[in-house]
């Protein structure tokens, strides 16, 4: 790449840092729907699946109407109703919600690759992004800072739903619903009503995040198009310790990790691309062994989630 | 105060509940005169807390009637009883533990989803509590609060919730005798101002005629008399709880041969779940043909050193049986007689869906003559369960149910069985007949007793003092991880004893 030579070394931290912006869209809206769902006491591991349903929803509706963000809607509510589908079989009596979750990914994967066939060849209309790179002259910088405007509706969204969680009654009541069954049941809530809406909120994040993937970057619509995405983000939720704004650090490093390989190559460093490109991967087990024991319980997990219980 | 919210009466007709083929009750009817405190006794599945379950709304009677303050009333859920202001401590506890006692406060009194006004709320909620005669630390998260602070706290929720018909579920059961007596003065008082009506479900005698006015005794569902507590004596109330049944006497204690300690723990440190220190080097002896007792509030490091002497957690310091190290392997504990029986043995000790006969061979199924070479030899397994059952009178549907079907008291049965079959050198009993009913209790307590007089080494960790007082030895107290206090037998006092293990000694 020949504009690697204006910048030099200085290439690699800049696309790392694009990179992390770029590529931590999809972990960012897929996590913080997740933390949702998680605070409610389920676990929705079908998010992978609704992430490729949304990528491919977005991208046809984007196709066919000719709006990218009719496209992002229509991604969100293909991935609500996906979330409904799993609170739903959930709220069944002996139903559990990780079995369901795999069901689901399966399915959403399944189902999106079927309904997906004829969109992969047409283009569709794109997401804007917004050039905040445009004072600069070297085209590394202005392509560094061309950031998508899905990512600051993330950025947002952190904090809001932080301060939601802390400041209002939705907040209260779910965080009710999933650290004390019992508590909320003494007070009169439906603990499947609850549930339902944030894993429908959870299903809607995730389909957002997958018209990111279709709509922006990598900014197509095949079967490779997510490299396990949805399934990570459901990690990082665990590690971001259920969490909004530590979601966001969280997004941004696995987008960091992720672009390392493509920014060393970028710098001329090829070997090992496909290691480099596991970096992220490498990274959540990394994260994973060294903040987890069997010793104790993971602080702030709420109580009522299969996988502490 | 309106006349509305002052203490209200409260009436139950001919009420009648089953759940499938088993009437859990039936005819049963009661009157709560309005400003009393109305106590019902009964023995563990005697039926009173589907009794009160079925006046909250948690359950639906099938049959009969709930009167308030004279006017029959139809609640379908505990917010609607709410409404009527009628209130329940449940007897595990309903706040939400990761979050604070005033966001707990907070979310039982509103319904709104929209943002909450703090400054406000806390405003409302202190001027509330200067009302009251207890308080509890609004921000603290109710988890980091003690047993009896939770349960200040359920009941100043329930308070707050404008609850005039108050209902109480065993509320003494996790507090120390001395929290108890406060609670219990304080609700007293309330009612003494009519501020309140309370119906409070105890098995303590000494509960019930310290501040009850009125008691009613179920057996089996059924109603077994009642009265005023001034009329009762505790004889009258113990025949009402367990009709003409005849009780096994106690054993005899066999006097004590002074020895070398059998297990020894010395300077034992362990973590909880939490990460946090539960035992904070604790060091305790048990010689041959003593039971000692471990006092204690829940929460104070018992179940985590009962996990420890399992096996089920790292420790540091040193424990030793028979003055050997001892690391809670299965040949250690084989090696040393060593037996255990968890709390909850269902959950901790058992394979719930294995049979009775399986789980009764757990310690020997690997050894003659069980096993046979290779294969286990079920014949002769099933043999000496069913030998076994006999003798520790396990009822249930047979040695090859799955034991998850047995009741509590007879999964009980069934593992104390398996721990007590042999020979046993040192026993290890946690909380032995928690929700056991009075046979199963004396039953359990005498088999105990025996493997004492055999010369066993006993360590019985129990939240009942009374368990302790009549069982123990020596009686040690724990509190915060560490041994605080100890007493023989002869000089052990339920006062003295109740500071320690409240932590102000």
């Amino acid at each position: 790449m020949g504009a690697g030579a204006a910048l030099g070394w200085w290439g690699v931290p800049l696309a790392v840092f694009a990179g992390a912006v770029r590529v931590s869209t999809p972990f960012l809206f897929v996590s913080l729907g997740e933390v949702v769902t998680e605070k409610s006491g389920r676990i929705n591991l079908g998010l992978e699946g609704t992430l490729v349903m949304g990528a491919m929803a977005g991208y046809a509706v984007s196709y066919l109407s000719g709006s990218a963000w009719l496209g992002v809607l229509a991604a969100g509510l293909v991935g609500a109703a996906l979330g409904a589908l799993h609170a739903g079989i959930c709220s069944l009596p002996r139903v559990n919600d990780i079995a369901v979750g795999i069901a689901l990914m399966l399915f959403g994967t399944g189902l999106a690759f079927y309904l997906g066939k004829p969109f992969i060849a047409p283009k569709a209309p794109q997401l804007p992004s917004l050039p905040l790179g445009a004072w600069s002259s070297l085209p590394q910088i202005r392509a560094a800072l061309s950031v998508n405007a899905l990512f600051f509706v993330g950025l947002a969204a952190a904090p809001l739903l932080a301060w939601v969680f802390a400041n209002t009654g939705l907040g209260l009541m779910i965080r009710m619903v999933g650290d004390s069954a019992d508590g909320a049941r003494a007070m009169g809530y439906n603990l499947n009503r609850v549930r339902l809406g944030a894993t429908a909120f959870g299903g809607f994040m995730a389909g957002v995040g997958g018209s990111f993937l279709s709509l922006y970057y990598p900014g197509s619509w095949n079967e490779g198009l997510s490299s396990g995405q949805g399934i990570t983000a459901v990690a990082l939720v665990i590690f971001a310790r259920w969490n909004p704004i530590t979601c966001l650090w969280a997004s941004l490093l696995f987008g960091g990790a992720g672009a390392l390989g493509p920014a060393l190559q970028s710098v001329g460093i090829t070997s090992g691309y496909y290691l480099f490109n596991a970096a992220p991967y490498i990274l959540t087990l990394l994260i994973m062994v060294a903040t987890c024991t069997p010793e104790r319980t993971l602080a702030g997990a709420p109580g009522e989630l299969s996988i502490t219980k | 105060m309106t006349p509305a919210s002052s203490a209200p009466g409260l009436e139950v007709i001919a009420m009648g509940k089953r759940f499938g083929p088993l009437s859990a009750l039936a005819e049963i009817s009661l009157k709560i005169a309005p400003g009393s405190v109305h106590a019902l006794l009964g023995e563990n599945g005697a039926g009173k807390s589907t009794l009160v379950k079925c006046i909250i709304g948690f359950y639906h009677a099938d049959e009969g009637a709930v009167l308030l303050d004279g006017r029959e009333i139809a609640v379908r859920n505990p917010r609607e009883a709410q409404a009527r202001g009628i209130g329940m401590v449940y007897q595990h506890f309903t706040l939400v533990p990761s979050m604070t006692v005033l966001e707990n406060l907070v979310m039982g009194g509103s319904r709104s989803l929209g943002r909450i006004d703090w400054p406000a709320q806390r405003a409302a909620l202190e001027g509330f509590l200067a009302t009251m005669p207890f308080r509890v630390p609004l921000d603290r998260p109710v988890a980091s609060l003690a047993a009896g602070e939770k349960q200040k706290a359920e009941i100043l929720k329930q308070l707050w919730l404008r609850t005039r018909f108050l209902i109480l579920d065993e509320p003494t059961s996790v507090l120390t005798p001395q929290e108890a007596d406060e609670m219990l003065r304080l609700l007293r008082a309330m009612v003494a101002e009519r501020r309140l009506t309370v119906l409070i479900i105890t098995h303590k005698f000494r509960e019930v005629f310290a501040f009850a006015d009125e008691v009613s005794v179920l057996r089996r569902g059924r109603l077994a008399g009642s009265g005023r507590t001034a009329d009762l004596d505790a004889d009258a109330l113990a025949r009402m709880m367990v009709g003409d049944a005849e009780q096994r006497p106690a054993s005899e204690r066999v006097a004590k041969v002074a020895a070398e300690p059998l297990l020894r723990l010395d300077r034992v440190c362990a973590t909880d779940d939490r990460g946090r220190p539960a035992l904070r080097d604790l060091s305790l002896d048990v010689r041959p043909g003593e039971i000692v007792g471990i006092a204690g509030v829940s929460g104070n490091g018992q179940a985590t050193l009962v996990e420890v002497l399992a096996g089920q957690r790292r420790h540091g310091g040193t424990i030793a049986v028979h003055r050997q190290p001892y690391h809670a392997t299965r040949a250690e504990m084989l090696r040393h007689r060593l037996a255990l029986l968890p709390e909850e043995p269902l959950r901790n000790a058992c394979v719930g869906r294995m049979s009775v006969a399986e789980n009764i061979a757990f310690r020997s199924f690997d050894r003659r003559p069980i096993c046979g070479g290779v294969r286990v030899r079920y014949s002769v397994l099933r043999r000496e369960a069913e030998g076994l059952i006999a003798r520790y009178r396990v009822r249930g549907a047979g040695p090859d149910a799955p034991i998850a079907s047995l009741s509590g008291g007879n999964v009980q049965r069934a593992v104390l069985a398996r721990e007590l079959s042999g020979e046993t050198d040192v026993l290890i009993v946690a909380n032995p007949v928690f929700g056991l009913d009075f046979s199963a209790v004396a039953d359990i307590h005498a088999q105990i007793l025996a493997a004492r007089n055999r010369g066993t080494a006993v360590l019985l960790i129990s939240e009942d003092l009374d368990e302790l007082l009549e069982l123990a030895d020596r009686i040690l107290v724990m509190s915060g991880g560490r041994i605080v206090h100890e007493a023989a037998r002869e000089e052990a006092d339920r006062m003295v004893i109740g500071r320690h293990m409240a932590g102000h000694a």
